[in-house]
């Protein structure tokens, strides 16, 4: 368990404006994905609990061992954290094979001991064939595997990821997750991983923060936060939303409805607890559960007429896109059927409206 | 006049027992500091290297007028007995320019390691001593190199401190530069002309040495 709580300031520079960090980051054993845009704050978190930073403030700690304190001046040196760090292009030591990399975090540990644990490591991350080769010699996966295995070795208390997927190819992430997978089941601890993928949130996050401008918006599961973001600020950092200002022009408790005005026309949505006739609010939909129809179909409720500007190919489905930045997203068949439509209806569902 | 028509100097080359001594001593010196220079040099390169300090006041040996390196020189090693006026105390002086050259190139060397690498090293429970030694200094070992053989250079060619540390006492402690100096002043000038020769062809030696080793490493 790591237990994070800490504010670092970094004053402006010539290159660079001034940015706080201000984060509480709690994590159990499993997989905490830091999930963010570049220069959100995500490396300087691993950074700060790995001891390559000093907070200006806060405590940090790890399974009760404090790591950093500063109102009683604690601050252990890296090496004394026992975190295992993963960095973005692996950083194995270039003029060592991938077997005297593994050996220099056990170089410490008796002979025998030293040479059966990266025995054990080579074996369980699939680098007997490549073990004595320098790493500029093997492939990117191979890598990024040695990179992990390294970081594993020595028994960290607490597994740090910075961005592991970058520059790997489709097949090589899926195969980099699989291995995550594997080291979570195996090995109970804390694994902390900044990333920019949301793709790679859903596939690995036990739990997920979501990180902006130095700060913690939101936490909690991935599909939680897909279903209900807390903020528009949230929304608009996952990219899958539409996103609309509205005004609540009716609210009934009672038969549990709203009626959302968008531009010219209404909406009817659920009943929205705490909010006010009249507020102007953000309506959040996600685009799959929209669907379109003809305009010469019968028109329901709900619908509201669209100017198609285009139609893009998704590897699984097709992205509608209409003039005001509305997007829908249809399987390709139910594109097929309406593809020839002149004119188009976007419906709402009644229950997928969601107001932020 | 050019050398190759100066008094007779190719015959003088052959038959004159020339004095070997100050090109010894000088080569002797120079690779003293320079090797007594590396170890001091190159954790105080790592030291500034981590502190992500300029360091450019470690060059303060360097821009003080001889005269007053010289003073201080004196008063630290002794102006009478002490370890001025002999080899020791020239080597002494070499080093006090040495060691901060070195220092600061090796910063810079140190500062092309990927800082990546380094904190991997740190994160692996590795003291500051074993990521200097097994990650650090290999990862920088060309420009070190370099950095080393200009080191030497410049000890090898020093004519203001150890010239006035060591040199100016004939018969005591000959240096190269000083063995020149005296050359010129006495009658004939060919010894002058012979020992400037060795002293320039010794130079860009050494200055070869180093620019092969720094463009192997621009090349790896």
């Amino acid at each position: 368990m790591i237990h994070a709580r800490f504010r670092k300031n970094l004053p402006p520079g010539p290159a660079s404006p001034g940015f706080t960090l201000d984060v509480e980051v709690q994590a159990p054993a499993g997989i905490s994905v830091l999930f963010g845009p570049g220069g959100s704050g995500k490396t300087l978190i691993l950074d700060a609990i790995a001891g390559f930073i000093a907070p200006d403030e806060g405590r940090i700690l790890l399974d009760d061992e404090i790591l950093f304190d500063a109102p009683a001046r604690v601050n252990l040196p890296p090496r004394a954290r026992r975190c295992g760090y993963v960095f973005p292009a692996g950083a194995l030591f270039p003029h060592m094979t991938l077997r005297r990399n593994l050996a220099f975090a056990v170089e410490h540990r008796p002979r025998l001991e030293r040479h059966r644990k990266v025995n054990e490591m080579l074996e369980r991350f699939r680098l007997v064939d490549c073990a004595g080769c320098r790493p500029r010699e093997v492939s990117a996966s191979e890598r990024q595997r040695a990179a992990i295995a390294r970081a594993l070795i020595g028994s960290p208390r607490l597994l740090l990821l910075d961005e592991p997927g970058r520059g790997l190819e489709t097949p090589l992430r899926a195969e980099l997750h699989a291995i995550l997978r594997q080291v979570r089941a195996d090995f109970r601890i804390p694994i902390l991983l900044a990333t920019c993928d949301l793709k790679e949130c859903f596939e690995l996050a036990d739990s997920m923060l979501v990180l902006s401008g130095g700060r913690i918006l939101q936490s909690g599961p991935p599909r939680a936060i897909a279903e209900r973001p807390a903020s528009v600020e949230v929304a608009r950092l996952l990219g899958i939303f539409n996103l609309f200002q509205v005004e609540i022009a009716e609210l009934d408790p009672q038969r549990n409805l709203s009626r959302l005005r968008l531009g010219e026309h209404l909406l009817s949505g659920p009943y929205f607890p705490g909010k006010l006739r009249g507020d102007r609010v953000w309506l959040c939909v996600r685009p799959e559960q929209l669907s379109v129809a003809g305009r010469d179909a019968r028109p329901g409720p709900n619908q509201i007429p669209a100017q198609l500007e285009r139609a893009v190919e998704l590897p699984q489905s097709v992205r509608l896109e209409f003039a005001g930045g509305l997007a829908v997203e249809i399987s390709r068949a139910e594109f097929e059927q309406q593809k020839h439509n002149k004119e188009w209806l976007v419906e709402f569902p009644t229950q997928a409206l969601r107001v932020l | 006049m050019p050398v190759w028509q100066g008094g007779g100097f190719p015959v003088i080359w052959c038959f004159m027992p020339l004095d070997w001594f100050p090109l010894w001593l000088s080569l002797k010196v120079a690779v003293a500091a320079t090797v007594l220079s590396l170890a001091p040099g190159l954790w105080l390169g790592w030291r500034l290297r981590n502190r992500q300090s300029p360091g450019h006041g470690m060059l303060w040996p360097l821009a003080l007028p001889p005269t007053v390196l010289l003073y201080y020189l004196l008063a630290l090693l002794g102006a009478e007995g002490g370890l001025s006026f002999t080899w020791p105390g020239a080597v002494a002086a070499a080093m006090v320019q040495a060691v901060p050259l070195l220092a600061i190139s090796a910063q810079a060397a140190f500062e092309r390691v990927d800082r990546a690498c380094l904190r991997a090293a740190r994160s692996l429970g590795a003291s500051e001593w074993r990521v200097f030694r097994r990650v650090g200094l290999p990862l920088a070992r060309g420009s070190l190199l370099a950095a080393t053989v200009l080191c030497f250079a410049r000890a090898l060619g020093d004519c203001g401190l150890t010239l006035i540390v060591a040199g100016l006492m004939p018969g005591r402690v000959s240096m190269l530069d000083a063995a020149v100096r005296r050359a010129v002043e006495s009658p004939g000038g060919a010894l002058a002309r012979g020992l400037a020769l060795l002293v320039s062809v010794a130079a860009i030696a050494v200055l070869a040495l180093a620019g092969r080793l720094l463009s192997r490493r621009v090349a790896g």
